[in-house]
């Protein structure tokens, strides 16, 4: 029986290594068919910003690998209002995140859902396993 | 004395410690995670605006653009610097500080 896991991200990209090895978790954790959700709050919405460019830094820019986490139907994607607005950023400045909904006809729909902490919150409580990056 | 920050403020408080310290003359320079400091219209901008009165801000260009930040939402009056500006600040300042 598949448990409900959540991985919540809250550490910036690039500065520390979190934002990375949490999205190899999630994308070795697909794997098992569980029932995953991504949270984004505090620091970790800028995880998700387009237009990194990383080539300046010889480090490598592993933005694009989000859109590939509706191919693994990891389409449950959370981002929490307030912490955008902490940062003055808004949906149009993250990445457009996308899946094909095998119940819709394959319909390409937004993975991405902006929610409130208070909902967040909820969505929390309600999982099974939570993991925390 | 010339200040390095690597944190964001938005998650650590070292930008605030490291602008409570700094004297006026001083420079401050926005280095990898430091450089959310840099934005414009963050709960942190304001913490930043005041405290250029005094002191001079330098921000990591290659660094906003690792994090897709536009040199465009950069706050006005921050000079947006590379790695060989890094050296010269390093150079034209008699000491540096790093806030970690």
């Amino acid at each position: 029986m598949s448990k409900r896991f959540l991985y919540v991200n809250r550490k910036a990209p690039y500065g520390t290594i979190y934002a990375l090895e949490s999205l190899e978790v999630v994308l070795i954790g697909a794997a098992f068919e569980q029932d995953v959700s991504l949270a984004f709050l505090d620091d970790g919405v800028f995880q998700l910003t387009r237009g990194q460019q990383t080539d300046e830094l010889g480090v490598k820019n592993f933005s694009p690998t989000y859109k590939a986490l509706g191919d693994y139907d990891v389409n449950k994607i959370y981002v929490e209002r307030e912490s955008l607005e902490a940062r003055g950023l808004t949906l149009d400045d993250l990445l457009p995140l996308t899946y094909e909904d095998e119940d819709d006809d394959w319909a390409e729909k937004d993975s991405i859902k902006l929610v409130s902490a208070a909902e967040l919150a909820e969505i929390m409580e309600a999982q099974d396993v939570v993991l925390s990056f | 004395m010339l200040h390095t920050v690597n944190k964001s403020p938005l998650d650590r408080t070292t930008l605030e410690s490291c602008i409570q310290h700094a004297m006026k003359g001083s420079a401050v320079l926005l280095i990898e995670d430091g450089v959310y400091g840099a934005m414009q219209g963050t709960q942190k901008s304001p913490l930043v605006e005041s405290a250029m009165k005094e002191v001079s801000f330098y921000v990591i260009g290659p660094d906003l653009k690792a994090r897709g930040i536009d040199a465009g939402r950069v706050i006005d009056g921050i000079s947006v610097i590379d790695y060989n500006g890094f050296v010269d600040l390093v150079a034209e300042y008699d000491k540096s500080q790093s806030w970690l």
